[in-house]
């Protein structure tokens, strides 16, 4: 399977046989990471970081609302990126690659407005209002669940990737019109009645708690998305050597 | 090229107009639509002028969207799609021909009966030039995007539903420039900014979309 004089260059992981064992041999440490400073993020958040002056406890939300929206953004644009190479280089696993991103960016998403729910509940009044940045983030999330439907409705894999590839790139073209217009939608009708600008200055505890946090997602997803893929590439190579082998391999309790 | 154009051009509309039955269904779908929201909401006049625009525009997208899947389930299932893939001219052009031809026989029809509808819901008068102009400067948006999201879903089970999850995201700024004309018309503030921006659209899905139909068309047809 591989050829005598293997290539040095990084390249060669983007066989899926060459990405499997890497995938398995990387993914628990950045799941440890994610656990410990996930753990140490909500330490800072909730033990260390001062009260807020104007909204009190409440906005001990941001450690977890924060980070799942920034997470939730920047994974569509690493879907919409992955999609673009498959669709260039034509490697299969560009495709593994986005769309085993493309539930946990789903989950971000939705923890993101569910915590805003939350959040908005005792400081706005109101689990909702139909400001830009909440519907924008909606209409994200409906982005993403087109993406997954369309992805799994179809059988045939290859026309699978290459469609739910150019539908990521429509919707990653189409993610900052659907802000602007829901931005000018929302001031034009209302005016801002609802301001999400904190507080000029935050402690740097918090600001701190926020980081940590947004770094163990990054390795939270990181880590989901290589055992996601691991899985994904035994299910579509399933029919060739290598993974009978390593099959027999981790049946006799080795590891691949 | 252009001949290419016009033969494929006046083929979807000779089509389209011997299965006249369809685009009437189309029709009668939009009015049906608008006429429900008064049961729904009240007939209380100023309220119904409240949401005029917002429910004419909803109900020309859903009638647009609700037609998408005819723009090329009929070619796939006779192989015309294949041939006219397999053909030297340039995929985006015959692209546009058929999402023309598909606007001109659904999306013309509900902007011509948009006005009298418009006068059920007691919309101002005088803001209906300006709801024809931007559905028919929104609804080519709505057709040139459908059809990427028609060409992707051809052949699949439950493509219909599917087709909608993909596109109605899309579709939201449409909605936001369409409906906001008419309503910015109607308060009088004037609706110049909405239509130029629901002209660039159109200027940008026309440059887009057709390539990426086209893509997509080829993906389905594999």
């Amino acid at each position: 399977m591989n050829s005598p004089e293997r290539s040095r260059s990084l390249f060669r992981f983007a066989a899926p046989h060459n990405f499997y064992p890497l995938a398995g041999r990387l993914a628990p440490w950045f799941a440890t990471a994610a656990l410990v400073l996930t753990v140490a993020g909500l330490w800072l958040g909730f033990f260390v970081a001062p009260t807020d002056a104007t909204q009190g406890e409440v906005y001990r939300v941001i450690f977890i609302h924060v980070p799942a929206a920034w997470m939730s953004m920047f994974v569509y644009l690493v879907m919409a990126f992955w999609s673009a190479v498959g669709l260039v280089m034509n490697t299969r696993l560009s495709f593994i690659m986005s769309q085993a991103l493309a539930p946990t960016g789903a989950m971000f998403c939705f923890v993101a407005l569910w915590t805003g729910a939350l959040w908005g509940k005792p400081t706005w009044g109101a689990y909702w209002v139909w400001d830009a940045r909440l519907t924008s983030q909606l209409l994200l999330l409906f982005l993403y669940f087109g993406f997954i439907a369309l992805t799994r409705a179809i059988e045939d894999p290859r026309r699978a990737d290459r469609a739910g590839a150019i539908i990521a790139l429509v919707g990653a073209v189409n993610v900052p019109i659907i802000y602007f217009s829901v931005q000018w939608w929302n001031t034009l009708h209302q005016g801002a009645s609802v301001s999400l600008n904190k507080a000029p200055s935050m402690a740097t505890t918090m600001l701190l708690g926020m980081l940590v946090m947004a770094i163990a997602a990054w390795m939270y997803t990181i880590a989901v998305v290589l055992w996601r893929a691991r899985s994904m590439i035994l299910e579509r190579e399933r029919h060739t050597e290598w993974v009978g082998a390593v099959l027999e391999r981790e049946a006799q309790g080795g590891r691949a | 090229m252009l001949s290419t154009f016009l033969a494929v051009l006046r083929r979807d509309l000779l089509l389209a107009w011997r299965g006249r039955a369809d685009v009437l269904v189309t029709l009668a779908f939009f009015v049906i639509v608008v006429c429900l929201f008064p049961f729904g909401v009240g007939a209380e006049p100023n309220q119904l002028r409240a949401i005029a625009p917002g429910v004419l525009w909803v109900a020309a997208l859903l009638a647009c969207l609700l037609s998408l899947h005819r723009l090329f389930a009929q070619d796939h299932a006779d192989g015309t799609l294949e041939q006219l893939l397999l053909s030297s001219e340039p995929a985006a052009l015959w692209v546009a021909a058929k999402v023309l031809a598909f606007w001109l026989s659904t999306g013309l029809p509900v902007v011509a009966v948009a006005p009298g509808l418009a006068l059920l819901l007691d919309l101002e008068q005088g803001a209906l030039p300006v709801l024809v102009l931007s559905l028919a400067l929104g609804t080519p948006i709505l057709g040139l995007l459908g059809a990427v999201g028609a060409a992707l879903t051809l052949g699949l089970r439950g493509g219909g539903m599917l087709l909608a999850l993909l596109v109605l995201p899309l579709f939201v700024p449409v909605l936001i420039f369409g409906a906001g004309a008419v309503e910015a018309e109607a308060s009088g503030t004037g609706a110049a900014a909405h239509l130029l921006l629901l002209g660039g659209g159109l200027a940008g899905a026309l440059a887009l979309a057709p390539w990426a139909c086209a893509a997509a068309l080829r993906i389905s047809t594999d």
